[in-house]
């Protein structure tokens, strides 16, 4: 059961070839077995067999969604009603969420089943899933690789097939990278079509979520449910979903694709940037059209990323200083040591270093130099991006610079991290749309292919992604031991 | 030396909207601890901030009434300090580009028109409150009030004494008020002050170092707590000291105030831009929409109120310095037909006494405008004496009756006929003869005495014009 996707697992149980029960009986025991992966940081097996239940009766009576009965899980970034939403922190390792984010109720209502939360970088500030208070995910294809991040419990999940799908969240890369890495589809959505109502923020102004599946007309399917304005969420965009499945099979002729000379410059392995060509070669073979384009200030999307988003998430974490919820240091003498001991304690190293950025580029005498410089580079590469989309109608590129590393790496050198970012973080900063697509592999780990849009055209996205994946096996490919 | 008092206030109002300005939450003030406050108001992971579009109305209206600039473009940003009832960390509240920008309010000192400068209202959000008491030794925190909507509106610096700061302080109370923004109860917290004061030789330009004095709830402590600093301030200079930048903290218990925090010592708040909301735009027709629906303010009803029913300035200014003040005047000048002058001596003088004593407001009237009127109309058509219609006017306190039923009911009709006077006055005149040899004798004082005598015999109830007009006669003969 676990080897379909989810369009003909949805098929399936409409003809009742299996139940609901039975088939998120089957992910649960896959769970239980492979725990060493360490995907998931909460397994939900009483609600998810409930709503397995509920979804039979649901699909006996046809009026099911396509997600009706599915098991799928959810980044443990996004709240859900009573059970543990930590985002990979220990101070929120004792946090039950008193309410559903609007996304985890948009896909309660579809009737989709919930298998529990997944493994990410504590408050998605990382890009290996080091950074989580649960330890690190390890990538499917090789257990010493990490699966990436911050979203790299729903990436491993969806790879070795212990979710048929999940939710993750995008700051600078977070369900791209992961995705790439771990040889699945992941879209992050245009910055508003997703509410971000009940997902913990991390920088406000470049947090999206958005679907991470095994195909595109997968994540379509999900997107679809997940996408929508929400008036709980004055940043989501009030405009009609488009039907993401309808357009998935137009032809990509005559579609012009941008590839920017600065995505395949240095610092891009040369056997990644081969198996791009190969990729790219293909789009060819489909009609579509190669032209050069430029990004001049790309190479300062790192620097702008990390002043805004650290400077957010100062003022987003201080929410969690030990009085209302959360962790509590033992004993405070006083309010000081309250607040001092219990985000000491309950904070990791990457959140406190993006905790003390942030603070440091927004203080007074320094929030010119950075924090509007900051801002000043987010509309150039904005620019940059209009200035090329207004010549082709796609950009593709590398997700990242090389295939996955191996845990403990890079974990001493923070900067070498944050720079293997430098190809989906600039996409944040502009807020447009971009998918990461399986594209082939460099010595048994996925190359990711990224695809970046216009705001809003998540539909050509997919439709993009979904002729590739007619033409190419790639994302059908399964790690070793998961099958 | 001769020194000059600077002063600026900061008045946060608290905007009467239903529910809180970023959450559905009720604003109602008084609720038990933590009952009115949702998950936003808690700061739970992953909530986001909705603005209430109330709260924006209520502000473009204030800036309308002070003539201000409304910008087309505000930005709400976070302030962000620690404690612990402010959920968030940070406070949701307008830095670079306020709502309402430069306006103004003219003030009334001492016969004197004073125009005082409005630098800039902007929205906000409250925080909870630290409760000490009853918690063993702890701290509780009530979040009920996080979220509430405040407009904080700054002056410029421009009142030179107290006695402007209070009066400028009074005058902005009455406008919130009147156009129903704010309730103005200084005891609940809804309308509170921060003075910013300094001093200055007499002649300099420039402005001297300002300390600023926190959260001053009542008229008569803003007046106390400024005139205190500036005499510690100009105590400090002429001993040769100097004025250090801070925060004080006004004690009306022993009317000090007491250093809070210095500059060096005061939060660096960061602000910037909060990226859970978009930017404020208000546009032309939004701005037409409140201006028409603006009601008349205090100094134009004051001013018409002088005109149209030839008021004093005086009375104009009382009777306009609320809305339901004037309402009920001029309901009571139209239902009793009186001049009205009399409305007006009526309404600041015996109900303006009675509810003092009573410590109501006039809403809460016992006495309606149309029950007051009532009694009015009985003076203008002679039923009854101005002496007796303070009688009835106590029994309309105390009752729910009209003043025709308690005249009639209690026989108190003015007596005007000229026939039941004059056997009165013969009788009082023959009983008197001493007093009446007096009077002839040019003793001009004894006159009252005979009016007293017989408006006694007559229970008050004769009318006095007719009482005097044929004592007059009589005695005269």
């Amino acid at each position: 059961m676990h080897t379909k996707t989810l369009k003909e697992l949805a098929q399936s149980l409409r003809k009742r070839e299996f139940s609901s029960v039975e088939l998120t009986q089957a992910f649960l025991n896959r769970i239980k077995k492979n725990q060493h992966l360490n995907a998931y940081i909460t397994v939900t097996e009483e609600i998810a067999l409930q709503n397995a239940k509920d979804a039979d009766l649901r699909l006996a009576n046809e009026k099911a969604d396509l997600l009706t009965g599915i098991p799928i899980a959810q980044k443990d970034i996004f709240c859900t009603l009573n059970v543990k939403t930590s985002c990979g922190s220990k101070i929120l390792d004792n946090f039950i969420a008193p309410y559903n984010a609007t996304v985890v109720e948009k896909l309660n209502q579809a009737g989709a089943v919930m298998l529990g939360k997944l493994n990410m970088d504590e408050f998605a500030m990382g890009s290996s899933n080091e950074t989580s208070f649960y330890g690190a995910v390890k990538n499917p294809w090789d257990i010493n690789m990490v699966a990436g991040g911050s979203s790299g419990g729903s990436a491993a999940a969806v790879s070795a097939r212990l979710a048929v799908c999940a939710t993750g969240t995008d700051t600078g890369g977070s369900i791209r990278q992961p995705a790439a890495l771990c040889g699945i589809t992941g879209l992050k959505p245009t910055y508003g079509r997703v509410s971000r109502y009940g997902m913990i923020a991390y920088a406000s102004s470049l947090d999206q979520g958005g679907p991470m599946a095994r195909s595109a007309e997968d994540a379509a399917i999900l997107l679809q449910t997940m996408a929508g304005f929400d008036k709980k969420d004055s940043t989501s965009v009030d405009i009609p979903v488009p039907n993401y499945c309808s357009g998935l099979k137009n032809s990509l002729d005559g579609l012009k694709i941008g590839l920017p000379k600065e995505f395949f410059g240095e610092g891009l392995n040369n056997n990644v940037a081969a198996t791009l060509e190969t990729a790219i070669n293909e789009y060819r073979k489909l009609g579509a059209e190669i032209i050069e384009v430029s990004m001049p200030n790309l190479k300062l999307a790192i620097p702008a990323y990390y002043i805004i988003a650290p400077a957010e998430c100062s003022a987003n974490l201080s929410r969690f200083d030990g009085v209302r919820y959360g962790y509590r240091c033992e004993n405070p003498v006083d309010l000081t040591d309250l607040y001092t001991r219990s985000r000491g304690e309950g904070f990791g190293k990457e959140v406190k270093r993006r905790i003390l950025m942030g603070t440091y580029a927004l203080s007074t005498g320094y929030y010119d130099a950075y924090y509007l410089k900051a801002q000043k580079i987010r509309r150039l590469i904005s620019e940059d991006f209009k200035s090329c989309l207004a010549k082709v109608d796609v950009i593709m590129g590398p997700v990242t610079p090389t295939t996955a590393f191996g845990i403990g790496e890079k974990m001493d050198d923070p900067i070498e991290m944050y720079l293997s970012d430098i190809y989906t973080i600039a996409v944040n900063l502009a807020g447009l749309p971009a998918m990461s697509i399986p594209a082939g592999f460099i010595d048994g780990m996925p190359v990711g292919l990224q695809i970046i849009g216009n705001y809003f055209a998540e539909d050509r996205l997919l439709n993009i992604a979904h002729q590739y994946q007619q033409v190419t096996d790639w994302h059908q490919h399964t790690p070793k031991g998961f099958k | 030396m001769e020194w000059e008092t600077v002063i600026g206030l900061e008045i946060h109002a608290q905007l009467a909207t239903q529910s809180k300005i970023f959450s559905g939450s009720p604003t109602a003030y008084g609720a038990a601890p933590n009952t009115q406050a949702c998950a936003v108001d808690l700061g739970l992971p992953g909530v986001l901030p909705v603005l209430n579009e109330k709260a924006v109305h209520m502000a473009v209206t204030f800036g309308m009434a002070i003539e201000a600039y409304i910008a087309p473009y505000s930005v709400f940003a976070r302030k962000n300090y620690f404690y612990p009832d402010l959920p968030k960390g940070y406070q949701i509240s307008q830095m670079e580009l306020p709502i309402v920008g430069i306006g103004h309010l003219d003030i009334d000192v001492d016969g004197m028109t004073k125009r005082i400068g409005i630098t800039r209202a902007h929205l906000e959000e409250d925080a909870g409150k630290s409760v000490h008491e009853n918690f063993h030794g702890l701290t509780g925190i009530d979040l009920n009030r996080a979220g509430t909507p405040l407009l904080e509106i700054v002056s410029e610096p421009d009142m030179r004494s107290a006695k402007e700061a209070v009066a400028y302080m009074r005058k902005l109370h009455e406008l919130v008020r009147y156009l129903g923004i704010c309730d103005g109860n200084m005891q609940e917290g809804s309308f509170r002050c921060d003075a910013n004061v300094s001093v200055r030789p007499k002649g300099q330009t420039e402005f001297g170092t300002r300390a600023e004095i926190k959260n001053i709830n009542s008229f008569k402590f803003v007046e106390k707590a400024i005139n205190h600093e500036v005499d510690r301030q100009i105590e400090l200079l002429e001993n040769g000291g100097k004025i250090i930048q801070e925060t004080r903290l006004y004690d009306s218990v022993k009317d000090e105030t007491r250093s809070m925090r210095s500059k060096e010592e005061a939060n660096d708040y960061r602000y910037f831009p909060d990226p859970d909301l978009l930017p404020v735009s208000i546009d032309e027709n939004f701005k037409a929409q409140i201006k028409a629906a603006l009601p008349e303010l205090p100094d134009a009803k004051k001013q018409r109120f002088k005109i149209a029913y030839n008021l004093d300035d005086e009375n104009a200014s009382i009777l306009s310095s609320s809305r339901q003040l004037a309402d009920y005047f001029e309901t009571v000048v139209k239902l009793s037909g009186c001049e009205a002058k009399l409305c007006a001596n009526w309404i600041t003088g015996d109900l303006s006494a009675a509810l003092n004593k009573a410590g109501l407001e006039i809403t809460d009237s016992p006495v309606s405008d149309n029950r007051l009127a009532g009694l009015l109309a009985r003076i203008r058509d002679n039923t009854i004496s101005g002496k007796i219609a303070k009688q009835v006017f106590e029994v309309l306190w105390q009752s729910n009756s009209t003043a025709d039923d308690i005249i009639a009911e209690k026989g108190l009709i003015q007596i005007t006929d000229t026939g039941t006077i004059e056997t009165i006055i013969d009788k009082i005149i023959a009983e008197n003869a001493d007093q009446v040899e007096q009077y002839r004798s040019g003793k001009d004082k004894v006159f009252a005495f005979f009016v007293g005598q017989v408006m006694k015999e007559m229970q008050g109830k004769a009318n006095p014009a007719e009482v005097n007009k044929m004592l007059k006669a009589k005695l005269h003969h």
